[in-house]
């Protein structure tokens, strides 16, 4: 089923995704990999603040290649969402409600977002150069210093991407094996 | 003595990794285009018809197509007729690979340390695979190589009891367990043979040949063939989401080893499987 929606997204947004929908993402999304979830998860930890508001928002598993003049971006894939597992739960204890990515997830993390009512979708690995025609605004907004890692405030329209993993524990890595 | 002066090949570089980035192969790119047509599952079709237009936006509007711009491998065979003025080899294809992904708009994604992670801002140093061979030419092939698929390889060291039912095993297994990872449609590269790191090396160029080549040993051929068939029947597919097209094509390089020993190494590649090859 194709699905239009708007980012941040609720629970009720939530609820309402099937793991195999197409979806298209509108709105605000965040950017971090490996390194700035690791400062993000140390930060928590310590008690410290992070970048931004994790409640109901998105973080698109990206590090994108550098913009030409006149550009917004430069290609902009998603990474391999697995080796996020291991910050991913904590996160999403504090408010994160989605996820973009590529890749399986781990049982943890799952079960996370299980508890916490979340949802997983892919992006298609590999096709930077499209997707980055859907970000019409990007800006870092921390972590400059982590160069294409740094965290990035992306405004998207009508980003494509399928739910892998809903809320109900649904896996469409497994489901059509 | 022929000179090849050190300028030369790090124009060559440079221009190797821009292009390389921007413009998969004709052999690569077709595959992806045709396979569509043999593509069942319609998620699957529609992510190989999205794959298609990527590159084509990659190449009008020079953007990478994939982000991840890779680490840059060279497979550099020098003839030894050949004399190499100006400098350093290795200062020069490095200084290549800094000007390639500067000038380029290429990311870097090369940390100084494995475990400090520090990033050295031009994606050097780049891994250098060096021949001398016959002749006076120098023959390069830059190949960037993405890690989503690159995490997913494997080193396998069989017994020869396991014999070709254990290379079998061994590639369906390692692609099976890289699912969604790798990037499917992927490209699979073997090296069977050798020692441990001889094989990987063997694994990383077949990644280089053709896609549409086969092994000139008959029996090889014939298991490149069952295997990108095994592979295909997986259901994998596209994105990992279900279909016939998990892998674009299966290459398998071989060398001698030794009485007691069945070194496999299975390199992954994702789609997006660059290689760029000029003789100067």
């Amino acid at each position: 089923m194709d699905r239009y929606i708007n980012a941040p997204i609720d629970n009720e947004i939530v609820n309402s995704l099937k793991a195999g929908d197409c979806v298209y993402i509108t709105g605000t999304i965040y950017t971090a990999r490996d390194a700035a979830h690791k400062r993000m998860y140390e930060a928590i930890k310590n008690g410290e603040n992070i970048p931004f508001e994790l409640k109901n928002n998105i973080i698109y598993y990206l590090g994108p290649s550098p913009a030409r003049e006149g550009q917004v971006i430069g290609s902009a894939g998603p990474t391999t969402s697995s080796r996020m597992d291991k910050y991913t739960p904590l996160l999403l204890e504090h408010g994160l409600k989605g996820m973009i990515g590529k890749g399986k997830r781990s049982d943890n993390v799952i079960e996370s977002m299980y508890k916490n009512n979340a949802v997983y979708f892919a992006a298609i690995g590999g096709a930077g150069a499209l997707l980055s025609k859907c970000i019409k605004k990007a800006e870092v907004i921390a972590y400059d210093d982590l160069g294409t890692e740094a965290i990035r405030k992306l405004e998207v329209e009508n980003l494509p991407a399928i739910v892998v993993i809903d809320n109900k524990k649904n896996n469409m890595y497994e489901s059509h094996k | 003595m022929r000179e090849v002066s050190t300028d030369e090949i790090t124009k060559n570089i440079k221009e190797m990794c821009i292009e390389a980035n921007y413009i998969l192969s004709d052999d690569v790119k077709n595959k992806i285009i045709n396979s569509a047509a043999v593509e069942n599952s319609e998620i699957g079709k529609k992510i190989l018809s999205q794959l298609e237009e990527n590159m084509e936006i990659a190449e009008r509007e020079q953007i990478p197509i994939c982000q991840d711009t890779g680490m840059a491998v060279v497979f550099i065979k020098v003839g030894q007729e050949v004399h190499i003025t100006g400098g350093n080899l290795e200062d020069a294809i490095n200084q290549g690979v800094r000007e390639g992904y500067t000038e380029g708009y290429l990311r870097k994604s090369v940390v100084k340390d494995p475990l400090i992670r520090e990033n050295t801002k031009d994606n050097t140093p780049a891994i250098i695979h060096y021949e001398i061979v016959q002749g006076d030419k120098v023959e390069i092939t830059v190949a960037p190589k993405g890690f989503g698929s690159e995490n997913m390889s494997r080193v396998c060291m069989l017994k020869p009891a396991d014999g070709i039912e254990g290379v079998k095993n061994a590639v369906i297994e390692t692609v099976k367990l890289a699912g969604p990872n790798a990037c499917p449609p992927v490209v699979v590269g073997v090296g069977i043979g050798g020692t441990f790191e001889k094989c990987a090396l063997l694994a990383k160029k077949a990644l280089t040949r053709d896609i549409n080549s086969e092994s000139s040993i008959e029996y090889v051929a014939e298991l490149e063939k069952e295997l990108l068939d095994e592979i295909n029947n997986l259901n994998i597919g596209p994105g990992g989401l279900g279909g016939k097209i998990t892998a674009l094509g299966v290459n398998i390089e071989t060398y001698p080893t030794h009485i007691a020993g069945l070194p496999v190494a299975i390199n992954m590649c994702c789609h997006v499987n660059r290689h760029k090859k000029r003789i100067l």
